[in-house]
């Protein structure tokens, strides 16, 4: 009886030894994983500021000044004035019947 | 176990048969059994305690040796935890108040030298001039031939300057990491970043540290590690700080002024939207302190919040809104304006004759300097200091620039009479354009007093109550009267009922001793749309001239106005202020307050 006790303590052990030295080389393996993570994630952000920058400075607007003026000739571009601001009423009215015409054949067809 | 028995047969009968006692055998029997388990369980106990020490000996053993451990390794960051975004020591970013980069960070280079490891002293020195060629060759060489183990040959390199170097295959030649501030929008708003240099060098990094404006404001908060980079959002908005400048700088070249400034600030918030200093610097490459001639002449001296200036008939507006706010006088009272006014040695006279009286309303709209005069003797020195004070005129502004403590306002030295005069039209106090914006939006606003600020805003700023809101309203009126059918006519933009006063002061002499005659500070302070008003602008132009047939104008009317005035039809869109048809002013209706 003792000696089976023995015998279930020493195989518990070792199937302990085994969990732990499985446990130890996956967590290596998952912290060298997430060093090479974290390294990607610096250099994405180190790449993101740099394209935050040139974003920004291609959109300086000296830069967008000076193309607006390069192009004049085909895009006419001027500047923003307060006779440009509309009212709701001046867009063109569609034919308030249309709308549900068209759903009532829809629904005909169907 | 084979138990002894206690009383042994044989041992008894021979203790029977020599007559002794048989018990005493028992009881010879049962004290050694006893004195045996005694033994045992001492030996038990024994080893029990020694099991006990071994484990504590080894559990403190394992403490002290962790402790050891701990002590002599070197710190090492955990790695397995998460570290998210908090490891970024980059500087923050300043961006503006839609998020758009003003200011960022971008990797770079520094070139240094360590003598002792060139191979080749004369070549390296060649081949730097090639492609550095403000670097002396000269020098290089003896710097390299010379006892120095190390020196610093270029602060910053572009990408193609690293490679022609490292392409010179020079092991003494070496690189640092290098973290540069970038201001991609060039010498965009400018004086609000200020700009950046290096603090602390070393060959591994070196620090960046703000020199001027808000990066030297702002420093810690940019630098602090624990905000992990979190950019700083000012309230300037690059689209409408650039058509700002772009205006700014054209009416600047048309009317020939050598300086100008420009600020754009909401009424309620103290939100400042654009601000403009003009000559300007690309912060990027920021020049030098001047060495000669005036500070103030420098591109780098902040105009909108360093610079103190008489304002002129700007003021006025403040002793006719006092003096209406003290119930002294209605728009509508009439005031003895017959000039000169003769006060002591001192005569004021008004730019033309305007009759022999006005009404409060038509001082302000014609801009008399002797009415305006007449209700500042009527308010007395003691109030209009008060009331000063109160809209924050005694003190440098708080906004948030390191050069705003530079703009102190200039008080007579000594207030007499002839101050209260002079001061109610602008002239002998000083104050910066910034002073005159938050004071005419105090005016504007309803009557609360407004810190200027560059950090967005949640709610209007419910300062202390300077005027009554009915005061408010009538001051409004005044301001859009000057501009529909007074001085300012050529600041009328349709659809914004643009309100404001102009200002026109001779310029006083550096050295003391009066004014110039022909050197003028012109401004235009002005509110929009007057009858609900959202921003303040205030236009300063140092020295305008511009040139006509008949003779140069210089006077605010001429000068900052128009250019006020396009400011506003260029920036009111982009503001999203639609244009309204404006309400007809309350005629013959006065409110119940009165």
């Amino acid at each position: 009886m003792r000696i089976l006790l023995y015998l279930a303590i020493f195989g518990m052990v070792i199937a302990q030894s085994f969990w732990a030295y499985n446990e130890n080389y996956e967590t290596q393996k998952a912290l060298a994983e997430s060093k090479s993570l974290q390294t990607d994630i610096a250099n994405a952000r180190a790449r993101l500021a740099v394209l935050n920058a040139e974003w920004a400075y291609l959109n300086r607007p000296d830069r967008l000044q000076d193309l607006v003026d390069m192009n004049f000739d085909r895009l006419q571009l001027l500047p923003l004035r307060p006779e440009q601001f509309g009212s709701v009423t001046e867009v063109p009215r569609l034919d308030p019947l249309a709308p549900s015409a068209q759903l009532s054949a829809l629904e005909v067809a169907q | 176990m084979i138990r002894k028995p206690l009383r042994p047969l044989a041992l008894v009968l021979e203790a029977r048969a020599a007559g002794q006692n048989p018990k005493d055998i028992e009881r010879e029997n049962i004290r050694a059994r006893q004195e045996q388990a005694r033994d045992a369980s001492r030996s038990r106990a024994e080893s029990r305690l020694l099991v006990l020490l071994l484990t504590f000996l080894s559990l403190f053993g394992l403490v002290a040796f962790q402790m050891g451990v701990l002590a002599l390794s070197d710190a090492s960051e955990p790695t397995s935890s998460y570290s998210g975004p908090s490891i970024v020591a980059q500087r923050g970013n300043i961006v503006d108040r839609e998020g758009r980069i003003l200011a960022t960070n971008i990797d770079t280079y520094s070139l240094y030298a360590t003598p002792q490891d060139m191979v080749d002293p004369e070549m390296a020195a060649k081949g730097l001039v090639e492609i550095f060629p403000e670097l002396e060759e000269q020098d290089l060489l003896r710097w390299f031939t010379g006892k120095r183990k190390f020196l610093w040959v270029k602060k910053k390199l572009s990408p193609e300057q690293k490679q022609a170097v490292q392409d010179l295959g020079e092991p003494g030649l070496k690189f640092g990491p290098r973290e540069l501030r970038l201001y991609p929008n060039g010498s965009l708003a400018a004086h609000v970043l200020g700009g950046a240099s290096f603090g602390r060098e070393d060959v591994a990094a070196a620090e960046v540290v703000g020199v001027a404006g808000v990066e030297k404001t702002f420093d810690d908060f940019l630098r602090d590690p624990a905000r992990a980079g979190e950019p700083l959002q000012l309230t300037i908005d690059l689209s409408i700080q650039s058509a700002v400048e772009r205006v700014l700088q054209g009416g600047m070249t048309l009317m020939n002024a050598k300086g100008a400034a420009a600020i754009l600030m909401d009424v309620n918030t103290g939100e400042i939207v654009s601000l403009v200093s003009l000559p300007d610097f690309d912060p990027n490459e920021r020049p030098p302190l001047p060495t000669s001639g005036s500070p103030t002449d420098s591109p780098l001296f902040n105009r909108a919040v360093q610079g103190v200036y008489e304002l002129g008939s700007t003021f006025k507006i403040f002793a006719a809104a006092q003096a209406i706010d003290l119930g002294l006088v209605t728009p509508d009272t009439m005031i003895d304006i017959r000039g000169p006014l003769k006060w002591g040695k001192f005569r004021i006279t008004d730019f033309k004759n305007y009759g022999n009286e006005l009404s409060v309303y038509d001082i302000i709209k014609k801009s008399s300097n002797i009415g305006t005069a007449r209700l500042a003797l009527q308010i007395g020195a003691e109030r209009q200091q008060d009331f000063l004070r109160a809209l924050g005129f005694d003190e440098k502004t708080s906004v948030e620039m390191v050069e705003a403590k530079g703009g102190k306002p200039k008080w007579p030295s000594d207030w007499q009479d002839i101050s209260t005069i002079t001061v109610s039209y602008g002239h002998g106090i000083s104050v910066t354009p910034m002073h005159l914006a938050a004071g005419y939006a105090t005016l504007a606003n309803g009557g609360y007093r407004v810190t200027p600020t560059l950090l967005k805003q949640d709610y209007p700023q419910r300062g202390p109550r300077v005027i009554s809101p009915e005061t408010s309203r009538q001051v409004r009126e005044m301001l859009r009267a000057v501009v529909k059918e007074g001085t300012a006519t050529f600041g009328d933009v349709e659809g914004y009922a643009v309100g404001g006063k102009t200002g026109t002061a001779d310029k006083a002499k550096e050295n003391g001793g009066g004014y110039y005659e022909d050197r003028v500070i012109s401004t235009f302070a002005s509110v929009f749309p007057a009858y609900d008003p959202k921003y303040v602008l205030i236009v300063t132009m140092d020295e305008p001239e511009l040139a006509t047939e008949i003779e140069p104008k210089r006077t605010a009317g001429w000068t900052a106005v128009p250019i006020a005035a396009e400011i506003i039809t260029r920036v009111a869109p982009l503001l999203g202020l639609r244009p309204e048809i404006e309400p007809k002013p309350q005629t013959g209706v006065t409110g119940a307050s009165n």
